[in-house]
């Protein structure tokens, strides 16, 4: 078990990606961030207040359960269904999707999915604090946390204190998918 | 679960946790484009064996919603009437490529037997005077988003309860969820040992009346036996109807809710089921997220082909 | 013909159980003794050996069913179940209620050959409860039993009537005891399961109404009175107030009621369902006990068979019945505890008596005809098949203990180990 990320790593992580975000979109006014449950949810809510720390004024964020738009669920375990909260309209704004570990792309790709369910940004961007590789699908993200190449036989796993009662990101070997 | 065939023995968490699916099946449903591809590809047969068309039509939209394909079975025209069998029946429909059925029949345990025969998921759209499970959730769900919550809250049941599986099915799920339940009938139209069910019994509605957060009213059945077991339809009405009268007397809080479909002036006077408190419609928007919730369970996860 | 020896048995005789051999020889017991050594021997170490199992209360299906049983299937599954003489219902089409019907009925037996087929005749023509039937006619075929079993005989006129005509003759009527009213409708004992199901029931006051009415009738006329399928406390209640009073009242109880109540029919499996129903584990616990004190005097099995595709369908909509000649002896033993005099009373001595059947329920004594079952109190087998036409059992599945090993009709082997020799 490696520990490529621990609390440090994690808070400089998302203060840069912020950064980033206001440099590429030029300002918050027309941002809504979007945690992919479960655990792109907290990191959106983290990075809307330090977005809101920086430029002084509130960034709208909410979250996106894909249970719905999965398309391997016949290979699942039974699905628990997260919830969707989007406070903001999604119609003409730019959504930001967030999400733990970029692995495949299928988890991003149900999520556009069901983003169009709900209207038509004008634009959709993607920020993932890990970056595994071994992408199934053409998929990339616009801003990265770390990247961590691993095999497809290693587990990554973040943790973050809002679920987990610690922020890391760990790698074990054996059965990972 | 590989069937929801029943209510009873389905545990408080996993009950909760249906209905919290269900809670974002009503979000889906209020959407401009009420549809998700969760179950794009699957086919769900709906076997309506006893005339039905509101819950038939309730289950197809889910399924539908979800995006699945659906098959629909009715009596009358069928084969049954030729002879066949219910077992050749369901087998020659699921060799046309089902996922899924629906059941419903009028003989207490078809849709068990069913499952044994098919070996696919079963939904049990009501069996008889036995259980009609997703009705139940439904009216949990309708309670739980106008209270928050079913812990302690009173819930009388009133009319035909011997011969209904929705008071089946509701009494077992709301007492599982925290409430009180008690159900309210003559003594002739009460289960011949209600000891059975987690709820007290009354036999004088004006007394109990209240007390309740929730009145629950039964339709008067006459098609399932009921016409000989009270004196009159203006007598049952009078002991056991919920008239301007009686809603008045209620608690200013409370609501009044029916399965449908409704004898207006018989169990229910016209005016009350028009009323804001009676959640009568909620009940059949609810009934599709519910049963979106239940196919979700079923098919959208990893399942014994 | 060769000699047949059952050796190394516990033999119930006229002088309690002995340890002893039996000599068989062109169909009777030549000789009862120790050492012995014949032409073929039966190792009956370990077991009880007694009189051929007789039943009182079977439905062989022919004429008319034969989908679902025939004579020669029916035959097959009473001699792997330890009989040697079983009585028909007579709830066949044609119905046994003339006797030439009853005499077809036990030609075919004899040419099966492997279980003494005797016809009981019905009370009433047709069975439709209206008119006697041929009672004479049937007597001269040989019918000692008279009944419209699968129905009751509902008009107490009629029943007083046909008591009348056969007391004086020694005739047994045995009654299939429901009341029409309160059974109208109902598909299980009416009780707490059929009111969580949200099924009609028939309460036990049904057959407990008809009982009582019976009893009084059969004060007034003397006749001899069975009641078949006692399946409540308060019927055993009556006949045991009955007998006090000394009335000529027997009673009968099958396995099913004494392995099952109405927990079995949760499920709303039709292997669980017939008539009378399941009822509750107070009604099964005092059937037990009452076959124990002999208030019961004999298990009848009303093997009921109904094919596959008859069963496989809702609880509702089955027909009422199940299988038991062939587990009948294992369900007694292993649900009620009766030594090997009191088993071969029950299951052969009493019935025997009761149904005047000649040949049947006699203790092995040298002369005797050869009609004798060994069975092993103590092996444990889970039934998973049957030789009969149909396979409405309730019984696979479940563990038993005991189990017929030989089954011997007039001097030759009819099954060995639940298997029948043809």
């Amino acid at each position: 078990m490696a520990r490529v990320m621990d609390g440090n790593d994690l808070e400089r992580a998302i203060r840069r990606i912020a950064h980033e975000i206001l440099e590429q979109n030029r300002g918050t006014s027309d941002i809504g961030l979007l945690g992919i449950q479960t655990r792109g949810v907290p990191l959106a809510e983290r990075l809307a207040m330090v977005l809101e720390s920086i430029e002084g004024s509130p960034v709208e964020w909410g979250s996106l359960d894909i249970g719905m738009y999965r398309d391997d669920l016949d290979r699942r375990p039974k699905t628990e269904l997260g919830e969707t909260s989007v406070p903001f309209g999604v119609d003409g704004r730019t959504v930001i999707l967030v999400d733990d570990v970029l692995y495949t792309g299928r988890t991003v790709r149900a999520a556009l999915d069901a983003l169009a369910d709900l209207g038509r940004p004008s634009r959709v961007q993607l920020a993932v604090l890990v970056d595994r590789g071994h992408r199934e699908l053409p998929i990339r993200p616009d801003y990265i946390g770390k990247n961590v190449p691993t095999s497809r036989t290693e587990r990554v796993s973040v943790r973050l204190v809002e679920r987990d009662g610690e922020d890391a990101v760990i790698i074990e070997a054996g059965a990972g998918t | 679960m590989n069937h929801f065939l029943t209510i009873d023995g389905v545990s408080r968490v996993e009950l909760e946790g249906l209905l919290d699916d269900a809670d974002e099946f009503v979000d889906v449903l209020h959407r401009p484009i009420p549809k998700v591809p969760a179950l794009r590809g699957k086919t769900v047969a709906t076997m309506f064996f006893e005339p039905s068309t509101r819950t038939k039509m309730s289950f197809e939209k889910a399924a539908k919603a979800l995006s699945a394909d659906t098959m629909s079975f009715s009596p009358g025209t069928s084969s049954l009437s030729k002879g066949e069998s219910l077992k050749d029946t369901v087998l020659t429909v699921k060799a046309m490529g089902t996922d899924a059925m629906v059941v419903r029949h009028q003989s207490i345990g078809a849709p068990w037997r069913i499952a044994e025969w098919i070996q696919q998921p079963v939904v049990n759209g009501g069996d008889g005077a036995h259980q009609h499970p997703t009705q139940a959730l439904l009216d949990a769900l309708t309670i739980r988003q106008h209270f928050g919550s079913l812990d302690g809250l009173k819930i009388g049941i009133v009319g035909d309860i011997r011969h209904s599986r929705v008071a089946r099915s509701d009494t077992q799920a709301f007492a599982r969820l925290g409430a009180d339940v008690t159900m309210v009938a003559p003594r002739t139209l009460l289960p011949v040992d209600p000891t059975v069910f987690p709820a007290e019994v009354s036999e004088d509605l004006d007394e109990v009346l209240g007390d309740f957060d929730v009145v629950y009213v039964l339709r008067v059945q006459a098609e399932r036996g009921g016409a000989s077991l009270f004196p009159s339809l203006p007598e049952y009405t009078a002991r056991y109807g919920i008239t301007k009268e009686r809603f008045a007397r209620l608690d200013p809080d409370a609501i009044v809710m029916h399965p449908g479909p409704m004898n207006r002036g018989v169990e229910i006077e016209g005016a009350v089921a028009d009323d804001p408190r009676a959640l009568i419609l909620d009940q059949v928007f609810n009934g599709v997220a519910v049963r979106m919730a239940v196919l979700f369970r079923l098919l959208g996860g990893e399942h014994d082909g | 013909m060769a000699d047949l020896i059952l050796a190394g048995g516990t033999v119930l005789t006229s002088d309690g159980v002995r340890d002893v051999d039996l000599r068989i020889t062109d169909g009777r017991i030549s000789e009862i003794g120790t050492g012995l050594e014949g032409h073929e021997t039966i190792d009956c170490s370990g077991c009880w050996v007694g009189p051929g199992l007789v039943d009182l209360h079977a439905h062989f299906r022919e004429p008319g069913f034969e989908w679902k049983e025939d004579i020669a299937s029916g035959s097959r599954a009473a001699a792997a179940g330890g009989y040697t003489a079983v009585v028909v219902m007579p709830n066949t089409d044609p119905v046994t209620d003339a006797g030439h019907v009853a005499r077809y009925v036990a030609a075919r037996g004899a040419e099966v050959g492997l279980v003494e087929v005797i016809p009981a005749g019905a009370v009433t023509k047709g069975r439709a409860g209206v008119e006697l039937a041929h009672l004479d006619d049937l007597w001269a075929a040989g019918v000692r039993v008279f009944s419209d079993d699968g129905d009751v005989v509902a008009d107490a006129g009629l029943l007083r009537r046909a008591m009348d005509y056969l007391a004086a003759r020694g005739g047994v009527i045995s009654q299939h005891a429901v009341d029409v009213g309160l059974s109208r409708g109902g598909y299980m004992h009416e009780g707490s399961v059929s009111s969580l199901l949200g099924m009609h029931g028939i309460p036990a006051a049904a057959d407990d109404v008809i009982i009582g009415r019976d009893l009084e009738l059969v004060e007034m006329t003397g006749a001899r009175y069975h009641v078949q399928h006692l399946s409540t406390a308060g019927g055993i209640e009556l006949v045991a107030a009955a007998k006090g009073r000394g009335l000529p009242v027997t009673a009968e109880v099958t396995p099913h009621h004494l392995a099952f109540d109405h927990h079995a029919a949760e499920g709303t499996d039709p292997s669980f369902k017939m008539m009378p129903p399941l009822r509750t584990r107070a009604d099964r616990d005092a059937l037990r006990r009452g076959l124990v004190d002999g208030t019961i005097d004999i298990v009848g099995t009303d093997h009921a068979p109904h094919a596959a595709h008859e069963k496989e369908v809702p609880w509702e909509q089955a027909p009422n019945g199940v299988l038991g000649l062939e587990w009948a002896a294992a369900v007694v033993n292993t649900f009620v505890g009766l030594d090997q005099a009191a088993f071969y009373d029950r299951l052969s001595i009493a019935p025997a008596r009761i149904g005047q059947i000649e040949g049947h329920g006699i203790f092995p004594t040298e002369g005797a005809p050869a009609n004798v079952t060994v069975f092993d109190p103590t092996i444990e087998w889970v039934p998973s098949k049957t030789v009969s036409r149909s396979v409405n059992s309730p019984y696979f599945g479940l563990l038993l203990k005991g189990k017929v090993i030989a089954t011997i009709l007039r001097g030759a082997v009819t099954a060995r180990d639940g298997v029948p020799v043809a």
